[in-house]
């Protein structure tokens, strides 16, 4: 072999094995920092495993965000029309957090099935339902909110 | 009738990218000269009639023109006249007239510049530029027109331009990530113009360097003012989320390091042709893909997407005519272009291969984990996320890798360079480096102990100032020790010097940023005080107070130091009134080595506010690393000898024809 075909040669061996090696290491890590969405009725129905983080989200139910008084700790409830989930978080709520409206909190379903969350984020803007949660809502509950717009 | 005149601009304009895409191109394979010709002209053209559609866009949202639909859905009245115009390139039509102007502006300075250009070539690479100007005027004009109206009864009130948006980062910084992105095109271009043409020399290489290296400095720049932008503007202290939007910027940036640097060893040497070829393909591939994600809604939802099919099908179109079409040629004529010469040993171009694989390797796992979920969703594998570790995992051995070669690069020798003598250069930076950074982190806390030592400060110290201390090494032998031998090193030089130190002093901000950020979120009423990383912060009161388009709550925060009160800061919730939107704006007292950063939570009743309290060491070195590695760029891009050679390579074209090999 000359001088030129080895080097190609020894290039292209490089670019396999690496490309080997990469694959395989994206797809495990890829595999262990996934984080999979639940509405409230999987939960409920004990779907999502415990100690496992995911996210989970929906409307949050009006009157349910109880604070505590000497912390930050606070506790409020999501439904997707047919089950409600608990969540408990500490810290501050994003700016557009609120009662009605859409929310997805990130966190571990603990064994009560109640989601400690260790972040909560809210839409970005006034418009924007996020798609999950948009797509996990119940018809019934769309319905529910529909009329109760009609009737306004 | 402004409007209408910017609707018809728009349409001249795609007339003359019509003419622009084909005529020059025909006539560089019938040999037609003045057809080849036509490229210049009409590229001026198009750039004329875009920045008139433009500004008649620009001029419909000055006006709170709310008959036009995209002014009534991203503008109103109270907004301040310098969002109004930004506001023009607020959504997704104006930000696609943007990336067509620019384009546009972009063809205008190839067709300006392009005068020692032998002709075939130029008019292929503005009949290459022309088609994709074709490609953004019909996606304009067929599925996202901004100059849409609202008739026959138009609003009297806009909707809002999102509070987020109103920021003068947000004013400069999609227009420089676009010069970027659209950059790009030209060194694409050219790739194409020399694959049809099956000529592919170092005068290719030579001609396309410096339009990489601004299209590369800009996309810095924007990349560098995008994360500035989070970091004080979306008021949580955050300034890199692996969000999708920032990994579609950062992709190009990656490919288009490892363009810059690849195609610098097939200017000089003749080698890694095809490989920058391709690179050249992916970098603008990476940012057409880039802006669609970001500007078409995908991201918000795949569903979204494809409710709206016009689009949707159109950008896979384009997008798949675009990759798939180059890539064919690609196929075709790559494997006609070898290398002239060998390289072997520790040579500057193995060097260079390796700075590649680590560039090109990190743009493809950022590649993989964005697009997954995307995937996922569509093939019903449920609704995922990948999380930032996963990034995290990659990205920091990949980087710490490309840290340690690139000590090296200053040393090494085109053709071979003996590993003795490169290992022989390492030894004092490698004492020095290894010393300071197991001795500096003994100094940046209080009260030294086993649990505040930092190793991710050593890790990151350890990296950082290898590379300086190389650099400068390098530096030092290059000049031998005389100031005045300093002028003699050219600019290209001086660039990869810069835009080196520039890649350390971010590192130097991430890793010390990481390893000494402290943050606190508290509940405080009206004279709480708390402590953190060294400072006393006290909370005196909020008080309401009124901004132009908006109510806010703004605290009074006093930070001491020492008993004495260094500085008082004032967040801000803000209330914006036409959209109803609540939007946090921190305040940030910033030096070099640390910032103080206080963000405004919500009211929690009986006078008491969620507070978050953020200590950020060095966290600035980030974004001043990021000027840095643009200047570094620039620097290069301006060396003289492009001006020189090519004006001598072009009287040798003139005189003695093409050069096939």
């Amino acid at each position: 072999m000359n001088n030129l075909r080895k080097q190609r040669l020894q290039v292209v061996l490089l670019i396999i094995v690496a490309g080997a090696l990469a694959s395989g290491l994206i797809i495990y890590i890829l595999g262990q920092n996934v984080n999979y969405f639940y509405t409230p009725s999987q939960i409920a129905r004990g779907e999502a495993p415990e100690g496992v983080f995911l996210r989970a989200g929906g409307m949050v139910v009006e009157g349910s965000l109880v604070r505590d008084m000497d912390s930050l700790a606070l506790e409020f409830k999501v439904t997707d029309g047919t089950s409600v989930l608990v969540v408990q978080h500490t810290g501050i709520l994003p700016d557009l957090f609120g009662e009605g409206e859409a929310a997805i909190a990130a966190g571990k379903v603990d064994q009560n099935l109640v989601l400690q969350a260790t972040e909560v984020l809210a839409k970005h803007d006034e418009n924007y339902m996020p798609p999950e949660v948009a797509e996990s809502m119940s018809e019934a509950y769309l319905d529910k909110r529909k009329t109760a717009a009609g009737t306004q | 009738m402004t409007v209408e005149l910017g609707h018809i601009a728009l349409i001249v304009a795609l007339c003359l990218a019509c003419i622009q895409a084909v005529v020059p191109m025909v006539g560089s394979f019938s040999g037609y000269t003045h057809w080849m010709r036509v490229g210049h002209s009409m590229a001026v053209g198009q750039f004329v009639f875009v920045a008139l559609s433009f500004a008649c866009l620009t001029a419909a949202f000055i006006q709170d023109d709310f008959s036009v639909a995209y002014v009534a859905n991203n503008s109103n009245t109270l907004l301040p006249l310098q969002f109004k115009i930004s506001a023009v390139w607020g959504a997704h039509e104006g930000s696609l007239l943007l990336w067509a102007l620019i384009l546009s502006g972009w063809s205008t300075a190839v067709a300006l510049c392009s005068g020692k250009l032998p002709l075939i070539l130029s008019a292929r690479v503005l009949s290459v530029l022309g088609a994709i100007s074709v490609g953004f005027a019909l996606f304009l004009l067929l599925t996202s027109n901004p100059f849409d109206r609202i008739l026959p009864i138009p609003p009297l009130e806009g909707g809002d331009l999102n509070p987020l948006l109103q920021d003068f980062g947000l004013i400069v910084h999609p227009p420089m990530l676009y010069m970027g992105y659209v950059g790009f095109s030209v060194p694409f271009a050219f790739a194409i113009a020399a694959l049809i043409g099956g000529q592919f020399d170092s005068a290719w290489a030579r001609w396309s360097r410096p339009w990489i290296n601004v299209a590369w400095v800009f996309l810095t720049i924007g990349i560098s003012l995008g994360s500035w932008w989070a970091y004080y503007e979306l008021g949580w202290g955050g300034w890199w989320f692996w969000d999708p939007v920032e990994n579609a910027s950062f992709m190009p940036w990656l490919a288009g390091t490892a363009l810059m640097h690849s195609i610098a060893a097939t200017e000089k040497r003749g080698v890694f042709r095809s490989w920058t070829l391709l690179l050249a393909i992916l970098t603008f591939s990476l940012s057409l893909l880039g802006t669609f994600l970001v500007r078409s809604g995908i991201l918000t939802s795949v569903h979204a997407f494809a409710s709206d099919p016009e689009r949707g099908i159109f950008i896979l179109i384009f997008l798949g005519i675009v990759v798939g079409g180059s890539l064919l040629l690609f196929a075709l004529r790559g494997p006609t272009m070898r290398s002239a010469t060998t390289y072997s040993g520790w040579s500057r171009e193995t060097m260079l291969l390796i700075n590649n694989v680590f560039l090109v390797s990190s743009m493809a796992m950022i590649l993989i984990g964005t697009l997954y979920p995307l995937l996922a969703d569509v093939l019903d594998m449920g609704k995922i996320s990948v999380g930032p570790p996963y990034f995290n995992i990659f990205f920091v051995p990949l980087m710490s890798g490309l840290m340690i070669c690139l000590g090296f690069a200053g040393f090494t020798r085109w053709k071979n360079t003996e590993g003795r003598a490169l290992l022989h250069k390492g030894v004092i930076p490698s004492i020095v480096s290894l010393v300071m950074a197991f001795a500096l982190p003994m100094f940046m806390v209080d009260k030294l102990s086993w649990s505040n030592y930092s190793l991710t400060a050593v890790a990151t110290l350890l990296l950082v100032l290898w590379v300086v201390t190389m650099s400068l090494e390098d530096l030092w032998l290059k000049s031998r020790g005389k100031l005045s031998s300093l002028r003699g090193l050219s600019g290209s030089y001086w660039g990869m010097l810069v835009a080196h130190m520039g890649l350390a002093v971010c590192a130097l901000g991430v890793g010390l940023s990481t390893a000494y950020d402290a943050q606190k979120d508290l509940r405080m009423v009206p004279g709480d005080k708390t402590e953190l990383g060294g400072y006393q912060f006290q909370f005196v009161g909020v008080e309401r107070v009124e901004g132009p388009n908006f109510i806010a709550y703004r605290g009074n925060v006093e930070v001491k130091s020492g008993g004495e009160l260094i500085v008082r800061l004032s967040p801000e919730k803000r209330n914006y009134t036409s959209g109803g939107q609540v939007m946090t704006e921190a305040d940030i007292d910033g030096q070099l080595h640390r910032d103080l950063y206080v963000s405004l939570g919500e009211p929690l009743g009986n006078q008491a506010w969620a507070i978050r309290f953020q200590v950020k060491p060095f966290v600035r070195c980030i974004w001043l690393g990021g000027l840095l590695i643009g200047l570094g760029g620039l620097l290069a891009a301006l060396d003289k000898r492009y001006r020189r050679r090519r004006l001598r390579k072009g009287a040798d074209e003139s005189s003695g024809g093409l050069v096939f090999e």
